[in-house]
């Protein structure tokens, strides 16, 4: 079960802090390889010649890709320790529909916000928090997205918290006015401890998004 | 355990059809309501308030929403015939990120060969022979993605198969002639009950593409 873990990783991505903070939950040791994004390393393009992005977990030399497909691949064969999808189909099937929403729509959204400007990014603006009260509709009065525990949806969505400042900064909006509840859940998840020694600082975020941002908006 | 099982569908959709053949497949009998798009029932939006899509099982009185949670969902479920998923968490995970490929790949590429024109309609028509060409070579020797039995993957893609000749009518190219293997393969599919019996005939959906570009003003 244990064997060899690496996971081929980058600081800010999202996508690869929902694996390092599913390896924390279980308690895996690991070896994180930071990819340089710009000049993709051969073990990359190796191991995720489809996609060549990361996050790439490779268990015992075997690659397996895309973050969410990663996390319950860890559930899955760590299984004695900290669940992360419910045991009943039907609550299985909520959660993976949920996890889905935050890739499809909070994700694509959030994309928006900080890659865009002008009227792309008023939309991007809107379409995000709409999305984010959305999930705050679904979380309801729960302390979790999976009910007493932190869940799934909790890991899916909780790593975009640390792009949350460069959000508001580059966006000009202010997310806890909007989805206070969100903000609530965030420091929730933020008192475990997996949680916040996986997420990077949302000030060293920021600065990095500052910089990403010149790629794709010219001001 | 008594099941009353209904699925909310529209004929033409590929991701309607997965569910028809995932239902079929395990032999399960259930109710289909088809819902006019343009019309929406209150039990659809209802059933899924956040999307207002189809397909969605209802099972038991509870909604699942989204085709290949769906389809997870029913081989959850209904574990003891014809499992689409292999048991093995690698062979999962491989089996759940080609099935994710073809969700980010395939409709928005193919949409625009039959919905556009020019350049456009170009571009759309060589990403869709290079997806398709990556598939086949997932495929392989095997006669099915899911190796000697088909499985979640081959689930996935053949519905598309349903809207080839209108890929080809609209786009004025040959899909066997570019991709003989996807073609044989699809052929074997349609060998099983399960898949020919979910499938619409390819020229009702042509001609239902016809009208809908009409009614549309797409033309």
């Amino acid at each position: 079960m244990a064997g060899e873990v690496v996971l081929l990783d980058f600081w800010s991505s999202m996508f690869a802090m929902r694996v390092r903070l599913a390896l924390a939950e279980k308690g895996i040791k690991y070896e994180s390889k930071e990819q340089d994004l710009s000049n993709k390393s051969p073990l990359l393009l190796e191991m995720n010649p489809i996609n060549k992005q990361v996050p790439v977990l490779i268990h015992n030399g075997k690659p397996v890709c895309e973050s969410l497909i990663i996390v319950q691949y860890i559930d899955e064969v760590w299984n004695d320790k900290s669940p992360l999808l419910p045991s009943d189909p039907y609550q299985r099937a909520q959660a993976r529909f949920w996890a889905d929403f935050v890739d499809k729509k909070v994700s694509v959204a959030a994309k928006n916000v900080w890659s865009t400007k002008g009227e792309e990014q008023e939309a991007g603006k809107k379409e995000f928090l709409e999305t984010l009260k959305i999930m705050e509709g679904e979380l309801g009065d729960k302390p979790y997205f999976g009910g007493e525990t932190f869940g799934y949806v909790d890991l899916s969505l909780i790593t975009f918290y640390s792009w949350f400042h460069a959000y508001e900064v580059l966006g000009n909006i202010n997310i806890e006015a909007e989805c206070p509840k969100i903000i609530a859940w965030a420091k929730r998840c933020m008192q475990k401890e997996a949680v916040a020694k996986t997420l990077p600082d949302q000030k060293k975020v920021y600065e990095f998004v500052v910089q990403l941002r010149k790629m794709f908006v010219s001001e | 355990m008594a099941h009353e099982v209904v699925l909310l569908d529209f004929w033409p959709s590929m991701f309607g059809m997965r569910v028809r053949v995932a239902l079929a497949e395990k032999g399960i009998k259930y109710e289909y309501k088809e819902e006019d798009l343009r019309n929406k029932s209150p039990l659809l939006l209802k059933m899924n308030p956040i999307h207002k899509k189809i397909p969605v099982l209802i099972h038991n009185g509870k909604p699942v929403c989204e085709s290949l949670v769906i389809v997870q969902y029913i081989d959850e479920v209904w574990k003891d015939k014809n499992p689409f998923l292999p048991s093995d968490p690698y062979h999962k995970a491989h089996s759940r990120f080609w099935a994710d490929f073809i969700e980010q790949k395939v409709y928005d590429t193919a949409r625009k060969i039959w919905a556009t024109k020019g350049e456009e309609q170009e571009v759309a028509k060589k990403e869709f022979i290079e997806t398709f060409k990556i598939l086949e070579g997932e495929l392989g020797e095997k006669p099915f993605f899911g190796g000697e039995t088909f499985g979640f993957v081959d689930i996935a893609l053949i519905t598309f198969y349903s809207w080839f000749y209108t890929y080809e009518t609209f786009g004025n190219f040959s899909i066997e002639a570019e991709c003989p293997k996807i073609i044989a393969w699809a052929k074997r599919c349609m060998q099983k009950e399960s898949v020919a019996n979910s499938l619409p005939d390819q020229k009702k959906i042509y001609e239902f593409t016809v009208w809908m570009k009409k009614y549309f003003g797409m033309d």
